[in-house]
């Protein structure tokens, strides 16, 4: 029988897609293209909920990655006026980053929040640095860096190898809904794979997994690589998506607020933290129109009571609630309905 | 000579800054493992304290030195027991709860008290050395940085209070076990953290202005300070200060702010680097 | 605070329902005889609240105001207003939605430069037209744009030969650490030199420093005759708190090209700190001419007296040349007839001049900036005293590279070379 996980995966991915399909029919345009950043913006979610929530690796810097993903594809786009050499550029770079820090970190035995603000540190030194580029000296070939201000007008997808047709904006979600899905499915595939359940195993007991003569460090930095690979895709969608990247990519907020998603959503599951990342971007655009509310006051309120009230996250915390009517229904059902179904191999 | 006397004096500032920014989310973070991303919000409500208590009339030094405490401690202990009192524990998801928390206080200050507050002066003077003129509040926020390093490790070392402290943060059963509740030990340890840090927003407030969204300034400088100082909170959050705040400053003198800043932030790395467990996991081990 | 909500609240409670009804119906919108919807995107919350909170609000009055005389083309304006939150991706987005999905005629907004460059390339693309209102460093070329704040070539041309010759010719430049403050820094170096001074040394600072003590001894140590401050935000404020704390203040003195211009500055800090810190911008409360006071009436009268005594708006250049920017905007629709943008461009285009709190404003064709008075003021006890008035000073450096009559398809931000 297939196995359960892969049901649940397969019928997510139909729902992706079903979902991705329907939107351009019933939404206009704008609504389109408001929904492509929230897909950008998921894929940046996944890469934490993927080295977070598998590789037990708490990374408060995420936006490090995601941000030179979209400096790279920014720089690089605007020098070569085409689109598909530098996109390839930001995943490498931030994957190679990744790699590099990851390597400073890893086997340094850095673990815990140690770990946590070493990221961050080196997030926010990128941030000083390109904020501080404002002058008209820092180019890199025809760019410039541009300080606080950022980089405007950065091309917009064109199809590969050739750079005069450029992706309209219905186009351009599909495209990123495309990598979205294939993210989930490479790390559903990853997490199947024999590295995958090491790397759970070095999440759950590290101490245990290195005395059963695994390399730890070795697999951890994998696990930071592929993360940074995926932070640095969903940063040159984001960059070509808005046609523009400034330094907040580096900010305190950008990597806290991916760390959020993937807490409210529940660290461990992959669509949990999805559905966070849309529904909190929804909350905050939504509020920015209310006129009666402080955006602040209202956002900082609903995430206290998240808190407090689905401790495990959204879907987990769903998931319980489920059971626990289930439960209740089965207190009042006949026993017969009782009998558990049974359970396909667990992963 | 006076150059070197005024530089000098400006690192002693430094350090004492990061000392201020840092000592209550030592105790808070250090000591009960709260990542409280409210820390920069717990500063600003000292800030704001101070000010509106000088709006009011009261005498400045009063309000910085014992309302600004007062107020924010309170203000702590109101929050340990609405929502961190829950929390325990579950170290992560404290980050995420502050974290709403930090918003909700910046969007509440703005709503209640405005972001227009006309910041409060103290009349210290100044005086001169050689060629320059130094501020004298400098002298008064190194002095503040002392006496508050001395006071916490007088009161976690000499007091009943501190030894409970620190036996209910290893070892909390232990603690209830001999008769102590942890509950009240916890909420009492959170509201000295808050008001420590309510002081030092009440301190610093006449140099930085009151605005409500002046915490984001502090944070990340603050987290860098305890975590690079490790498991020691005095001992730590000193030497870290004294690293940190004497690298940034020096540099800064050399060169420019931003070099300066992320001097700190190299030296931090490194040094988490060499020392995973920050300064006092390898000296002072036995410090407070 | 409440109470001022309460009056924004008016202002805009309908457009709040509006917002909720075109959500359903995305047409309803701009069906003949419906509202004219007007988009303002200001930070209204986060670290530009200060700035952002009172252009909104001023928008929101001449809305009401145009309301009042019977509206535009027999029909009534409605004000989409949306919070920034001082936060890039949400211009993007909420860019995107009000010119979308509410379609707007126009768009008000915009506080950064950054923030600018984020919508105009934006608002562009989708045809709706852009008003920016706030004292800038110039060069935006851009035929969908109109830009009705100041420039360097207005201002700072006038500011640094009036202290210089008060004070003397070594001036020290410390500036904030974006495009503002290196293009406008830039112009003040140009304007030093040219009158026979010289720059000690620019420093640059970003924006979320605090600590200035080590810039303060810097600066003693190079002993200029005046500091010239191209400072930005609530925490650049610390630096004029520690200059006075340093004794400084009765040194060496500070001019500045932005202190004052958001309006919070000298509010938040004290009398005795921001004594005697002169500036230039096209307005100051303080303007004594009979439009200027009953503006100040009505707008009092309306949201109530600015901080720190009410919750009004605070009147300073930024939410002045907002609520110019909405009039002129009105005056081309009246002018062309329609709502067409480009037949609302042509009039403006046409040389559209008002008489206005701050003097008389033009629309200036070729730039798409405009010629306004300026002023030169002193801070007396956190009053701007006028010390002189420049009638009709055209924005000479946009001029110098942007011509929309001869280019009228660039698109472009120049920076402009010096």
């Amino acid at each position: 029988m297939v196995p359960r996980f892969l049901l649940g995966t397969l019928a997510t991915t139909a729902a992706g897609i079903a979902i991705t399909i329907l939107i351009p029919m019933v939404a206009d345009a704008f609504e389109v293209m408001q929904y492509t950043l929230y897909v950008v913006l998921g894929i940046y979610t996944l890469s934490l909920a993927y080295i977070w929530g598998l590789g037990g690796i708490l990374c408060f810097g995420q936006g490090a990655f995601f941000g030179l993903g979209g400096y790279t594809f920014a720089i690089a786009a605007i020098n070569m006026n085409e689109t598909t050499v530098p996109f390839l550029m930001a995943i490498f770079i931030a994957a190679t980053v990744a790699a590099a820090l990851g390597y400073f970190m890893f086997y340094g035995r850095l673990s815990d929040v140690y770990l946590g603000v070493v990221t961050l540190v080196f997030t926010l030194i990128i941030w000083k640095l390109i904020n501080s580029t404002a002058g008209p000296e820092y180019m890199i070939g025809t760019a410039r860096l541009g300080g606080f201000n950022g980089i405007p007008s950065v091309p917009p997808l064109n199809v590969p190898g050739d750079p005069s047709r450029m992706f309209d904006p219905v186009e351009v979600f599909y495209i990123a809904a495309f990598f979205l899905i294939a993210t989930y499915l490479l790390l559903k595939f990853i997490q199947a794979t024999r590295f995958g359940r090491l790397s759970v195993a070095v999440k759950e007991n590290e101490v245990r997994a290195s005395l059963l003569g695994y390399d730890v460090r070795m697999i951890k930095l994998l696990v930071f690589t592929i993360g940074g690979a995926i932070a640095g895709l969903g940063g040159a969608l984001y960059a070509a998506y808005q046609s523009f990247i400034d330094p907040n990519a580096f900010s305190l907020e950008m990597s806290a607020k991916v760390l959020i998603w993937v807490m409210a959503g529940g660290v461990g599951t992959f669509v949990g933290p999805l559905l966070a990342c849309f529904g909190l971007q929804a909350l905050s655009i939504w509020i920015s129109t209310v006129p009666w509310a402080n955006s602040l006051l209202v956002l900082g309120g609903i995430l206290c009571f998240v808190v407090l009230l689905l401790p495990k996250g959204l879907l987990p915390g769903l998931a319980d609630l489920s059971t626990w009517l289930m439960a209740r229904a089965r207190r009042r059902t006949p026993p017969e309905v009782i009998l558990p179904a049974p359970e396909g191999k667990r992963a | 000579m006076d150059y070197g006397l005024v530089v000098l004096i400006e690192v002693l500032r430094a350090i004492a800054g990061l000392v201020l920014i840092s000592i209550g989310l030592a105790i808070i973070f250090g000591m009960m493992r709260i990542v409280n991303i409210a820390h920069g919000e717990f500063l600003m409500l000292g800030g704001y304290t101070v000010v509106l208590s000088a709006k009011a009339g009261i005498n400045t030094w009063v309000a910085m030195l014992v309302l600004a405490p007062l107020v924010v401690g309170l203000v702590g202990v109101a929050i340990e027991r609405c929502f961190i009192r829950f929390l325990y524990g579950r170290m992560l998801d404290t980050l995420l709860a502050t974290w709403g928390l930090s918003l909700f206080i910046v969007g509440f200050v703005t709503v209640v008290f405005g972001n227009t507050l006309e910041g409060v002066s103290v009349s210290v003077g100044s005086f001169e050395i050689g060629r320059f003129r130094v501020a004298g509040y400098s002298l008064f926020i190194i002095l503040v940085g002392a006496v508050l390093l001395a006071a916490t490790v007088a009161v976690l070392r000499f007091t009943r209070l501190g030894l409970i402290a620190r036996g209910t943060m290893q070892n909390p059963n232990m603690a209830a076990a001999l008769g102590l509740s942890p509950p009240r030990i916890y909420m009492v340890t959170f509201g000295i953290g808050a008001a420590l840090t309510g002081l030092a927003g009440g301190v610093l407030a006449p140099i930085t202005g009151v605005v409500p969204t002046m915490g984001i300034a502090f944070i990340a400088q603050a987290f860098i300070t305890v975590i690079t100082g490790g498991a020691a909170i005095v001992a730590g959050t000193g030497s870290a200060s004294t690293l940190l705040g004497s690298v940034s400053q020096l540099t800064t003198f050399a060169t420019t702010p931003v070099i300066g800043d992320v001097a700190l932030l190299f030296i931090a790395v490194v040094l988490l680097r060499i020392l995973p467990q920050g300064i006092t996991g390898r000296f002072f081990r036995r410090s407070l | 605070m409440g109470i001022d909500r309460r009056g924004f609240l008016k202002a805009s409670a309908a457009s709040g329902a509006m917002l909720g009804a075109s959500a359903l119906m995305p047409k309803f919108a701009t069906a003949q005889g419906a509202d004219i919807l007007v988009g303002g995107l200001h930070d209204e919350t986060g670290g530009l609240d200060f700035a952002g909170k009172p252009m909104q609000q001023v928008l929101g009055f001449a809305v009401d105001e145009i309301n009042a005389q019977g509206g535009l083309l027999g029909r009534k304006l409605k004000l989409i207003g949306a919070d920034t939150q001082s936060n890039m991706q949400l211009y993007a987005s909420l860019a995107q939605q009000v010119a979308l999905k509410d379609k707007v005629s126009v768009v008000h907004g915009g506080i950064t430069s950054a923030s600018r460059e984020v919508i105009r390339p934006a608002l562009r693309r989708f045809n709706t037209l852009y008003f920016y209102n706030t004292l800038y460093e110039g060069g935006v070329c851009d035929r969908n744009c109109f830009c009705t704040g100041t420039t360097p070539a207005q201002t700072v041309q006038k500011l640094v030969p009036h202290v210089m010759k008060k004070w003397g010719k070594k001036v020290y430049t410390i500036a904030a650490d974006y495009n503002y403050g290196q293009i406008t820094s830039a112009w003040v170096k140009k304007y030093v030199e040219e009158n026979g001074g010289q720059v000690l040394s620019t420093d640059f600072f970003p924006l979320d420093v605090t600590n200035f003590g080590p810039t303060i001894q810097k600066i003693q140590a190079a002993k200029p005759d005046l500091v010239m401050s191209v400072l930005v935000g609530a925490a650049h404020l610390g630096f004029y708190r520690q200059w006075a704390a340093a004794g400084m203040k009765k040194q060496i003195p500070i001019a500045s090209t932005t202190f004052g211009a958001g309006g919070t500055e000298p509010i938040l800090i004290t009398p005795e700190e921001s004594e005697g810190i002169i500036s230039c911008y096209g307005y100051y409360p303080t303007i004594d001419t009979p439009a200027n006071k009953a503006f100040k009436a009505k707008v009092q009268a309306k949201l109530g007296a600015a901080p720190p005594a009410g919750n009004g708006p605070l009147l300073t250049e930024l939410s002045v040349c907002t609520y110019e920017g909405m009039m002129l905007w009105a005056a081309g629709v009246k002018k062309a007839g329609t709502l067409d943008r480009m037949k609302v461009i042509e009039a403006l285009e046409s040389g559209i001049s008002l008489d206005m709190p701050s003097g008389k404003v033009t629309i200036d064709p070729v730039t798409h900036h405009v010629t306004r008075d300026v002023y030169l003021a002193d801070l007396k006890n956190r009053e701007f005293v006028i010390l002189e008035s420049f009638a009709q000073q055209p924005p000479a450096d946009t001029q110098a590279v942007c011509d929309l009559k001869k280019n009228p398809n660039e698109n472009q931000h120049y920076q402009i070379k010096l």
